[in-house]
């Protein structure tokens, strides 16, 4: 039981502009659980993806010694023949195969590259029985929820006879009953000799299954702590992850909050695919001027689907409700009324939604507000350069000119840049969606200065943040959503974590009335 | 110091292609013994590329905003015949075929860019099919004939110079003053964007280089002037495409709309999500492709003097080839018009230049893939690299 399977020895990766590695050491033993937790940006999907060779062996400096002998994996293939499977947070499945196709996808069961197509669905039936997965191997992976997806991963894993198996945020969007199945799977494992390395921010499953902890923090190891001695608190967990004074973390704010600008009133929406499942279900909001509204929940509870579906319809279908700014009912048909409306939408995926990554500063700026830098047909190019300049200064993006591709920065001042092309369309509401995700702490920091720069001249904010503790340190009152509704309302005076939480995990009427 | 070698590097992008259609002239210069400059041949090069540069415009936007179209060669064989047998067949004033060519053009790139940007076919599918239908339906309409000639003011069009109002004898010299005009704006133009580009503090070229590189191109202008003006004069098409290559340049770098093909091309999603409205943007790329294709197969209809079932066939190849000769991507986002024009006259050039050598059709056809394969090869390892 005692023996090393893993040991990582003062690994260091750094970005261009960010070192996301600091000498990190981490080590798993045989047959245990060994979580790693830490906040968002901490590093802790950087460590395992050097661990797995996704960043190969030369694009990190440090040791990994895997059972004994040092390895340099060259990419996931190789750390996959040694046992090492690491299952990411996004699913690689592919949709419209079958589970079987999925499972056994380039670890084909075939002779001189013919499948064997009989021995490919009796291996993988069993790989699902050990899984606890009862659908047929041919079932197409569209056809199956998310918990069942993440157990075809796992099945996959299997498949590749896995001695040590890493889960990124394999729970994030499970539900209770999905996540204790998923949990107790690792257990069995464990019993079976199989490691496993658990990421995690839901602390309650850390403390129930792992043997060890380490805790990452700002991209160095602050800690290991061993479960199998004493007794690990989610309190003492959190010490470790936090470790910094907790008033440092959110600039001060001095809210000056005004009349109601922006009303949601029973905003209710569909699924654009699924006919008749409402993924907003009878939701009410207001946001005041100058005032810093959150939005709290878990992944999947609606919270981007709201914000999508508000800016423009871009979400949904058979939207139902009206929208009010100043009282007055609002055009919200298309993403250019909304703009001209003054809504503004920072999404949460800027990379693939927020940025024409191979467009510089400038241009990226100015999209949403062509108008303002032209006659309605010509650019005024001067005056856009002006312009930008004066976004590059307020809120100190990084770049060598606005005429840098936006591609080269880093995450934080692509941020600002996305933050820049919304300032300058000039919108009463502001909704920010995950503004910090992926963002260094110093970067973070500056976000939330500017959030509150701009609160403080008026304009009115609304914000949707996983991170608990990001909602709790720069909102002046917060929603709690959770399965399409808002399920609680709360001033920053009298929110916690816990009430939060407790907000989400109030039982579903609808789940007791089925069970009733 | 980045920046600089930045700016170097995307320089030599720009110009790599520039250098090239030098370098090919120079080289087909020699080996034709001269014939490549001679007058005659350098205003017939004209009229030969002209209608490929007019669609290398409309399909370089189309490529920009991240489609394709495979059927502007049927699309200009099948205005080509509609004007024909208006002209011909119903006996119609030759302005009313070129406006009602125009339109036809116009509506049926509208109706293929309806199916792409509002019905989501892909623009290949979508375009193939059209590919297929027009040029069906120009062997229907042609009934397979070739039909011609057509009235003499039609035929202008094409083969038509502008009127010399000097009258100096054995110089058109109408052609050397709106040469030195041209020559004139342009240095005034690029001085204005220096001073601009000086003002608001980015980097510029020395002023040695700036000084060479406007001599050269006003070299280039008035030499290519004086050899036409030498022969006939400026022929009315190059006019034309000259005039359009200054509209789709102004348009795809100075105004809201070409800021937003490229955007749309860039990133469809993150414009759609700033407001831009990708669809109607694609409709448009491909309507006025579409307009473009008819007025390319009405030049061409003149310039044969016939509208001919096999008319235009191939032409799409050369048009996309020239494209993405001239730099631009094939997943959209980027490539500008001078690049596309440079693009088609490295075709253009090679075609000429080996058809007076006598190289025979099947040899140029795969001398022609190569050159495509290479400078598409060279982009995407420069860009790689970057």
């Amino acid at each position: 039981m005692s023996d090393t399977i893993l040991e990582m020895r003062d690994i260091t990766k750094e970005f261009p502009g960010v070192k996301a590695l600091d000498n990190v050491n981490f080590s798993v033993k045989a047959g245990e659980i060994h979580a790693l937790v830490g906040e968002n940006g901490a590093g802790k999907s950087t460590l395992m993806k050097v661990l797995s060779g996704v960043y190969p062996t030369g694009a990190y400096t440090g040791d990994i010694i895997y059972k004994g002998e040092e390895v340099h994996f060259r990419d996931i293939t190789d750390s996959e023949k040694l046992g090492i499977v690491i299952i990411h947070q996004e699913l690689a499945l592919i949709p419209l195969l079958s589970i079987a196709e999925n499972v056994f996808l380039g670890n084909e069961e075939a002779r001189n590259g013919v499948i064997d197509w009989n021995a490919t669905t009796s291996c993988t039936r069993e790989l699902l029985q050990k899984v606890g997965l009862h659908e047929s191997p041919e079932t197409l992976i569209t056809s199956l929820g998310v918990g069942k997806q993440q157990l075809v991963e796992i099945a996959k894993a299997l498949s590749k006879d896995v001695e040590l198996l890493i889960l990124d945020e394999p729970t994030a969007s499970l539900n209770e009953t999905d996540t204790e199945a998923l949990l107790d799977l690792l257990l069995q494992f464990k019993a079976q000799g199989i490691s496993s390395i658990l990421i995690s921010h839901k602390l309650n499953e850390v403390t129930q299954v792992a043997d060890a902890i380490t805790i990452l923090r700002d991209g160095a190891t602050i800690e290991t702590l061993d479960c199998r001695r004493d007794e690990i608190t989610e309190s003492r967990i959190i010490q470790g992850m936090v470790g910094r004074d907790l008033t440092h973390r959110f600039p001060e704010r001095d809210a000056d909050i005004g009349e109601v600008v922006f009303q949601l009133k029973d905003w209710t929406v569909y699924h654009p695919v699924h006919e008749g499942r409402k993924v907003i279900d009878n939701v009410n909001l207001t946001v005041r001027q100058g005032e810093v509204v959150g939005i709290s929940g878990l992944m999947g509870s609606g919270r981007t689907e709201l914000a999508m579906s508000v800016f423009g319809r871009s979400y949904g279908r058979h939207i139902t409700g009206t929208a009010l700014m100043h009282g007055e009912p609002l055009d919200l048909s298309t993403i250019p009324k909304a703009i001209s409306n003054g809504i503004a939408y920072v999404t949460e995926d800027r990379k693939n939604l927020g940025l024409v990554l191979m467009q510089d500063v400038k241009n990226n700026i100015t999209l949403a507000n062509l108008n303002g830098v032209s006659n309605g047909m010509v650019i005024n190019e001067p005056r856009e350069v002006v312009l930008t300049n004066a976004y590059r200064d307020k809120l100190n993006i990084k770049c060598s000119s606005v005429l840098q591709q936006t591609l080269n920065l880093s995450g934080g001042n692509q941020q600002k840049v996305v933050l820049s092309k919304w300032l300058f369309s000039e919108p009463d509401l502001l909704i920010l969606d995950e503004p910090t995700r992926g963002i260094d702490v110093g970067a973070k920091y500056e976000i939330y200065s500017i959030i509150n720069q701009l609160a403080a001249e008026g304009k009115s904010i609304l914000i949707i943040s996983s991170e608990l503790p990001e909602i709790l340190g720069i909102s002046d009152r917060i929603y709690v959503m959770n399965e399409g509704r808002i399920v609680g309302e709360m001033q920053q005076a009298n929110a916690s974590q816990e009430k939060i939480m407790a907000c989400i995990m109030q039982q579903d009427p609808r789940k007791e009335v089925a069970e009733a | 110091m980045k920046t600089i070698l930045d700016g170097l590097r995307q320089n030599m992008r720009r110009y790599g292609m520039l250098i090239a259609l030098i370098a090919i002239m120079i080289f087909f210069q020699i080996v034709t013994d001269g014939t490549l400059m001679r007058p005659v041949n350098i205003t017939n090069l004209v009229l030969q590329n002209s209608y490929i540069i007019i669609m290398a415009l409309g399909m370089l936007l189309v490529i920009v905003a991240g489609q394709i179209d495979l059927s502007v060669g049927s699309v200009a064989a099948f205005i080509g015949a509609l004007a024909a047998v208006m002209m011909v067949n119903l006996d119609l004033h030759w302005t009313l075929a070129l406006l009602g060519g125009l339109a036809a053009g116009a509506l049926i790139g509208a109706a293929q860019g309806y199916f792409v940007a509002y019905q989501g076919i892909p623009s290949f599918i979508a375009t193939l099919a059209g590919m297929l239908i027009f040029r069906g339906l120009t062997l229907v309409m042609l009934q397979g004939q070739s039909v011609g000639p057509f009235p003499p003011a039609f035929q202008k069009l094409s083969s038509g110079f502008i009127p010399d109002i000097f009258g100096y004898e054995g110089l058109h010299l109408t052609t050397i003053v709106l040469g030195a005009i041209f020559s004139v704006l342009l240095v005034y133009m690029d001085l204005r964007s220096r001073r601009n580009r000086i003002k608001y503090g980015f980097d510029v070229s020395s002023i040695q280089l700036f000084i060479i590189k406007n001599l050269a191109v006003v070299a280039a202008i008035m030499y290519i002037c004086f050899l036409m003006a030498s022969y006939k004069g400026l022929p009315n098409v190059l006019i034309i495409v000259f005039l359009l290559i200054l509209v789709y340049t102004f348009v795809t770098t100075q105004t809201v709309v070409g800021r937003r093909i490229y955007a749309l091309g860039g990133n469809a999603k993150a414009a759609k999500l700033s407001g831009v409205n990708t669809e109607r943007l694609t409709f448009y790329t491909f309507a006025n492709l579409g307009l473009l294709a008819a007025l390319a197969g009405l030049i061409f209809a003149a310039r044969l003097n016939v509208a001919s079932p096999k008319a235009g066939t191939g032409f799409e190849l050369d048009v996309i080839a020239a494209v993405f000769i001239g730099g631009a991507s094939a997943t959209g986002g980027v490539g500008t018009v001078l690049g596309a024009v440079i693009g088609a006259l490295v075709m253009g050039v090679m075609n000429n230049g080996m058809s007076i050598v006598g190289v025979g059709i099947d040899w140029q056809q795969a001398i022609k893939g190569f050159v495509l394969l290479l400078a598409v090869f060279f982009d995407v390892r420069n860009r790689n690299k970057a």
